[in-house]
């Protein structure tokens, strides 16, 4: 048993902090940690600095232009990053659909999409779930007819996150209905710029343009298009998920979202004193601190075992499901600790060019919507409830 | 023992119930909360109109005398359609506030017009730095020939930004969180000096902060003994808690019909998701928080109007913790039943949970009245 970081690491971690010193800019690292929007703009700049240094593709071999990092390596950089304020990767690209790529596509597609991914020409955007296919994902029923050289695509995707910014979609579509839902399923790579396809937001209950809901009507995608072999989509499918599921426990983004929460319980007062001083709310902060170390040990615990070059199993859905509570938990407290200034929604609080005075703190705007706006966490990536049937299935065997 | 309302309280439910679904559509809502008012005013001439504005008024007044049941039965209607407009502040708070403390002229020029509707009051109790406790007052009110200037700030005051009387605390004597020195005024929001930035708040409705910068005011603007307010705000705050209680509960009830008809509606994995033992659970999780937040604003309606006493303090704050408490789950457990569609702002469910939330931050949270209650814990 050695909990501790090799040398090597140690090295590691340096390099990484020296970069982030350098390279990283200040006003998006300072709306990253104010919990602002960031742009499209914002996540291209960012994007391009990470691939100059050639840290854009972690999940990706060298031969595609991918670094090779060990799982340590990755999660070092996954808490230096959001220590200092590294935005959220957007993974549609570098992480989902790319490693699909990689393992199932063929020389072509890997030649075409790879590089343009890495250079940010391309931001994607995913067409997994439907209005009636969510956790029963394989229920879909946007239909891909062949015809000639072209499917016919058909149907409607929603939840598709910043696909406004899009202008590459990858998609799940039916191609056989004759067979059991899993198996009639294929993996398409699709333009959003081919006529028939069309993005309408979706609005969030706080307020927020994040996700859209795509319609295609008759879109013509060029059987080039498609990745691996028609009808083996689901496999393809289920292997992006195991990637989308290791980062989705959050852990880092929940210590930055705690470190945020202990700020700002020292700047707020209750009885005269500062809030983190307070009995109550300070054991609140306690014992979700000490959750989410427990929750760090559980992730470098399952970093370890996959250090050998595994895929992450059950273990990561665990985690999910902890690590989604846990952040919902610091979002719930940092809601509590501006007390009756979290009703007031000032919009223009949100936006890090303002010059006006703060009604009450500085970084109090974001925080209710903010709680609200997380509640997706326990939703996405497959819900809390469907990663504990993964759990009860693969390791109980119930 | 007879927990049945009334046949008057149940005919005042019942006109308050068919207002509510005659005019207060979710879409309607919608619209009102982007006007600049942020409520209806033809709802609110509406209430007025049918003497609900009056309800907790003397006869004289034209009211029903009605007390906290009474209160409770329009409160809980005005929460099933999410109502944007200030009753609890003007009519139960500012209403309560004058009704207890004001002089004959006080009560003869606001209270016949909060009574009729015509005038709508706000009360600015909280300040920044005051958290949830309404003794912290560092608002200055000194003496000046026969009035007093006012100085300081009011946090968070709902309503405030139409309100055509506000009602402030603020202190003319003592340490900025003595219970003693604390006064309560009232004065028009046009007064020279009266600063308000008004906003939208997370659950659709608008409030402001009030800055009073040397704002000077007649004797006849103090409300009550000079000093002596904090314990008459104590009771009239803990009258709003029960009507935000009950509010709280017809807020639950719908949240939980929607998120009923919603397991029975949506078919995952070719079943409707509500056969799904986990579902089932958690929304029986919400039936049984629902009952517990009602038997608690059933209990908070019956000691609103009694006598002070350190047990009427104890039912209040538990009252507002048990309704804190159970908000949140159905909020946080609903959206989740839901899943997406329950985050979006097109469907009316999440405007349910928002709210839950935003009762659980007005006049104290779950964690304070837990705090309150534990120090007035009894050892027997």
């Amino acid at each position: 048993m050695n909990m501790n970081y090799t040398a090597e690491e140690l090295a590691f971690r340096d390099e990484v902090r020296a970069f982030l010193d350098e390279k990283l800019p200040a006003d998006i690292a300072a709306k990253v940690k104010g919990f602002r929007r960031l742009s499209k703009e914002d996540h291209q700049r960012w994007q391009k600095i990470l691939s100059e240094q050639g840290w854009y593709a972690t999940h990706w071999p060298e031969e595609y232009g991918g670094v090779k990092w060990t799982p340590v390596q990755k999660h070092i950089w996954d808490e230096e990053s959001c220590r200092y304020g590294v935005p959220r990767s957007i993974p549609f690209g570098v992480n989902m659909v790319a490693p699909v790529i990689i393992k199932f596509g063929n020389e072509e597609q890997k030649q075409k999409y790879l590089p343009r991914i890495l250079s940010g020409e391309d931001w994607w955007c995913q067409g997994y779930s439907e209005p009636g296919a969510g956790s029963d994902l394989a229920s879909l029923k946007t239909r891909a007819v062949r015809d000639g050289d072209h499917y016919i695509v058909n149907g409607q995707k929603t939840w598709t996150t910043l696909g406004q910014h899009a202008n590459m979609i990858f998609c799940l579509v039916r191609t056989n209905t004759e067979v059991k839902n899993q198996e009639g399923i294929s993996f398409l790579l699709m333009d959003m710029d081919t006529p028939g396809i069309t993005v309408r937001p979706i609005i969030t209950l706080e307020g927020e343009h994040e996700v859209n809901e795509v319609f295609f009507e008759d879109v013509k995608v060029p059987v080039e298009n498609l990745v691996g072999e028609e009808d083996k989509g689901w496999t393809y499918a289920k292997y992006l998920l195991t990637y989308e599921r290791t980062g989705l426990a959050g852990i880092g983004m929940s210590k930055a979202a705690l470190s945020h929460l202990k700020e700002l319980a020292s700047r707020r007062l209750k009885n005269g004193r500062p809030l983190i001083e307070d009995p109550s709310f300070s054991q609140r902060i306690a014992k979700v601190e000490i959750d989410l170390t427990a929750a760090a040990i559980s992730n470098l615990r399952i970093i370890a075992s996959v250090e050998g070059g595994g895929v992450p199993g059950a273990e990561s859905s665990m985690l999910k499901v902890k690590g989604t509570e846990i952040r919902q938990a610091i979002n719930d407290l940092a809601r509590r600790a501006i007390g009756p200034y979290a009703l007031p929604f000032l919009e223009e609080e949100l936006d890090m060019d303002y010059e006006g005075d703060f009604l009450s703190d500085e970084n109090a705007a974001p925080l209710s919507a903010q709680y609200f706006n997380n509640r997706k966490l326990s939703i996405f990536g497959g819900s809390n409830e469907i990663q504990k049937n993964i759990v009860s299935k693969m390791i109980l065997g119930l | 023992m007879d927990f049945r309302l009334n046949e008057e309280q149940q005919m005042l439910q019942d006109t308050v119930a068919r207002l509510v679904r005659g005019e207060y559509s979710f879409e309607k809502r919608l619209e009102f909360s982007e006007t600049n008012l942020g409520f209806s005013a033809d709802f609110w001439q509406q209430l007025s109109e049918l003497g609900l504005t009056a309800v907790p008024f003397s006869e004289e007044l034209g009211g029903f005398g009605g007390g906290g049941v009474e209160v409770q039965s329009v409160m809980a209607e005005l929460g099933r359609g999410l109502c944007l407009e200030p009753y609890m502040q003007s009519v139960i708070l500012g209403g309560g506030l004058i009704d207890q403390t004001g002089n004959d002229n006080q009560k003869e020029h606001w209270l016949a017009g909060i009574a009729s509707g015509e005038l709508k009051a706000a009360v600015g109790l909280q300040e920044p730095q005051s958290f949830y406790d309404l003794n912290n007052v560092e608002t200055r009110a000194e003496k000046k020939g026969e009035g007093y200037v006012l100085n300081g700030r009011k946090a968070v005051v709902i309503g405030g930004h139409c309100a055509d009387l506000i009602i402030v605390s603020a202190r003319t004597s003592g340490d900025s969180r003595e219970a003693d020195g604390i006064s309560l005024f009232a004065l028009s929001p046009e007064t020279a000096g009266v600063e308000r930035r008004t906003y939208p708040t997370i659950d659709g409705a608008k409030g402001c902060d009030i800055t009073l910068n040397n704002v000077q005011v007649g004797a006849d603007a103090l409300l009550g003994e000079e000093g002596n307010a904090a314990n008459v705000i104590e009771y009239q705050a803990g009258r709003a808690i029960a009507a935000l209680c009950a509010e709280a509960v017809g807020v639950m009830e719908m949240a939980n019909e929607l998120t009923l008809d919603y397991l029975k509606q949506r078919k995952q994995f070719g079943v409707p998701i509500g056969k799904f033992q986990v579902l089932q659970h958690r929304m029986v999780d919400m039936m049984s928080e629902l009952e517990q937040a009602r038997s608690m604003a059933i209990l908070s309606a019956s000691v609103a109007d009694s006598e002070q006493s350190d047990e009427r303090r104890r039912v209040l704050a538990a009252a507002k913790n048990v309704i804190g408490r159970a908000g949140q789950f159905i909020s946080e457990a609903g959206i989740q039943s839901h899943g997406g569609i329950g985050m979006t702002w097109e469907y009316n469910f999440a405007h349910y949970a928002k709210r839950l939330i935003a009762i659980n931050h007005q006049l104290g949270d779950d964690d304070f009245h837990l705090e309150h209650y534990a120090s007035l814990l009894q050892a027997s």
